[in-house]
């Protein structure tokens, strides 16, 4: 038999599952954006309510063409993005503090336990009157609902990591900050990066529902004006533009994830 | 005078349900330059000894006296398992005790490299753990504890995941460059050949809880011939016997 006549097989078999998936990914939302479109112009729908992709799209051009949107994208984005690097950020640097001192982690443990389990956007009221209405508190907002949850997965990823690699560094003479360095954090990047992956969604959240109590500007802004003015076309723009980022937010993650698992 | 002294060690785990006396009354010295094997059944407390004797365990009572011991350089501990770290490189596994303890050697690299050719690995320097055989990994722990050249060597098991020819010629290896560096070593292994064909002196130990049941001096003439030489010689034989014997006296005695 020959070797490498069954390996192109092979990849020719691989290309082909590939292209069929894709086909049908495609087929469901090209027929999803048509259905839709038919639905709505024969009024199977109510058209005020679920909009229309056509008036979407209308809606997009022309708040694209009067530089509205592009404003309103723009701060939403970089509060989302900074919440996110602060929650995971900050989330992992307590981590390691916990991993520092097991005395104050168990100290701490019941108290995590409660922070978690509480509905962080309900601190939101009191975050705007004590941070004012505006950037920060959205920020704080993005990064608050994910710092909690960051810590504890990423505490329990430090201290799971076998000691025998702790062992081994400490036959070396290792100090604590070098077992940290070279056992804890890169034994942790698989779990720290499935946080990340995580944390992009939260943060939309927690910057979205910030954007709605604030109400001045953003996407958020944006969804509650045209709730409030009627106007569902303005409210599945802005949904449709939080989808498309936020795909890409985690498509770059998975990219991170790729640079750095690469070596295992 | 003694360069390592277990002092009348004891060991005992405790749990919330139980304690569990793992060494009791372990007491003798190794002189410069020896070589000195541990014998006895799975879970008698070998790596229990060996952990203690490295300082990362704390002995329930007793001590070890090392002499000169400046820094816990002069002791390099290979653990019953590989633990090469999976995100390293070959080569940054075995350098990692160079880096730790900042010996600025611009030869790191060199240094492992020849080391790996000396256990037998050469040009894997850049591949991962994961990429080699269990032997393999096993043989790269061993470069990397030699990797900062400590004066006393414990050895847990180095030699049980390999193939036998492997196994021969490694053991001619270890014990050419102790001798050569005047190094005093320390080796647990299951293998009654193995520990006459390596050291001067063997302790036997008896389980539950550990204890030293006999020391055996090696027959000179054994000692003095290379492993894989020791092994031909033929005094080799009757002294295999009379070590077997005790450890099978030993086995009845704890099962009976
Ligand atoms: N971390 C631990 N906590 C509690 N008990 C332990 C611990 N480590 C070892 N023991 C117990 O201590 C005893 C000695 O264990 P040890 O690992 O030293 O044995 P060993 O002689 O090295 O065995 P093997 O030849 O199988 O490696 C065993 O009974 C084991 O169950
Ligand atoms: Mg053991």
């Amino acid at each position: 038999m020959n070797i490498q006549l069954l390996h192109e097989q092979y990849k020719a078999l691989l290309r082909k599952e590939k292209r069929r998936i894709r086909f049908f990914q495609l087929l469901i939302i090209i027929s999803f954006i048509g259905l839709w479109e038919l639905a709505s112009q024969n009024h199977w729908i109510d058209p005020l309510i679920f909009s229309a992709p056509s008036k979407v799209w209308r809606l997009f051009v022309e708040k694209w063409s009067d530089g509205t949107l592009m404003i309103h994208v723009n701060i939403t984005l970089f509060e989302t993005v900074l919440g996110f690097i602060i929650g995971t950020l900050l989330g992992t640097i307590i981590a390691a503090i916990l991993w520092w001192s097991p005395f104050f982690s168990k100290v701490a443990d019941p108290y995590l336990v409660v922070l978690n389990a509480m509905p962080k956007v309900a601190l939101g009221p009191i975050l705007i009157v004590a941070l004012g209405p505006g950037m920060i508190s959205i920020i704080t907002m993005g990064a608050i609902i994910s710092v909690i949850i960051s810590t504890i997965v990423i505490y329990t990823a430090f201290i799971e990591v076998d000691t025998n690699y702790v062992k081994v560094l400490q036959t070396f003479n290792a100090n604590r900050t070098q077992i940290f360095k070279e056992a804890i954090l890169p034994a942790s990047f698989p779990t720290i990066i499935s946080t990340l992956k995580v944390n992009v969604g939260l943060s939309w959240v927690g910057v979205i529902v910030g954007e709605f109590l604030v109400s001045a500007k953003g996407l958020g802004y944006l969804i509650i004006y045209g709730f409030q003015v009627f106007n569902f076309n303005l409210v599945f723009l802005a949904l449709m533009i939080i989808a498309v980022f936020a795909t890409i937010m985690y498509q770059l993650v998975e990219l991170v994830e790729r640079k750095l698992i690469k070596a295992r | 005078m003694a360069i390592l002294t277990v002092n009348h060690v004891y060991h005992t785990y405790f749990s919330q349900e139980v304690a569990t006396e793992a060494l009791h009354d372990i007491h003798f010295s190794v002189e410069p330059g020896e070589f000195v094997s541990i014998l006895g059944a799975s879970g008698c407390g070998k790596s229990t000894l060996l952990s203690i004797i490295a300082g990362l365990l704390e002995p329930t009572a007793g001590d070890v006296i090392i002499k000169n011991h400046d820094q816990s350089t002069s002791i390099g501990y290979m653990l019953q398992q590989d633990y090469l770290f999976p995100w390293k490189t070959i080569e940054e596994n075995v350098t990692l005790g160079l880096k730790l303890l900042k010996y600025h050697d611009l030869h790191a690299k060199d240094i492992a490299k020849e080391l790996l050719q000396a256990v037998g690995l050469p040009n894997i320097e850049k591949k991962f753990p994961r990429q080699l055989s269990g032997g393999m990994r096993q043989r790269a722990a061993l470069a990397r504890t030699l990797a900062v050249d400590p004066k006393i060597l414990l050895l847990d098991e180095p030699f049980s995941a390999l193939d036998y020819k492997a196994k021969l010629k490694l053991e001619d290896l270890v014990c050419a460059m102790l001798k050569s560096y005047e190094k005093t070593a320390i080796l647990v292994t299951h293998d009654i050949g193995e520990a006459i064909a390596m050291s001067d002196r063997i302790i036997l130990m008896s389980a539950k809880p550990g204890a030293i049941h006999k020391i055996f001096d090696v027959p000179r003439e054994l000692a003095a011939l290379t492993p894989f030489e020791a092994r031909t010689h033929p005094s080799y034989g009757a002294f295999f016997q009379s070590v077997w014997k005790e450890l099978e006296s030993l086995e009845h005695s704890t099962s009976s």
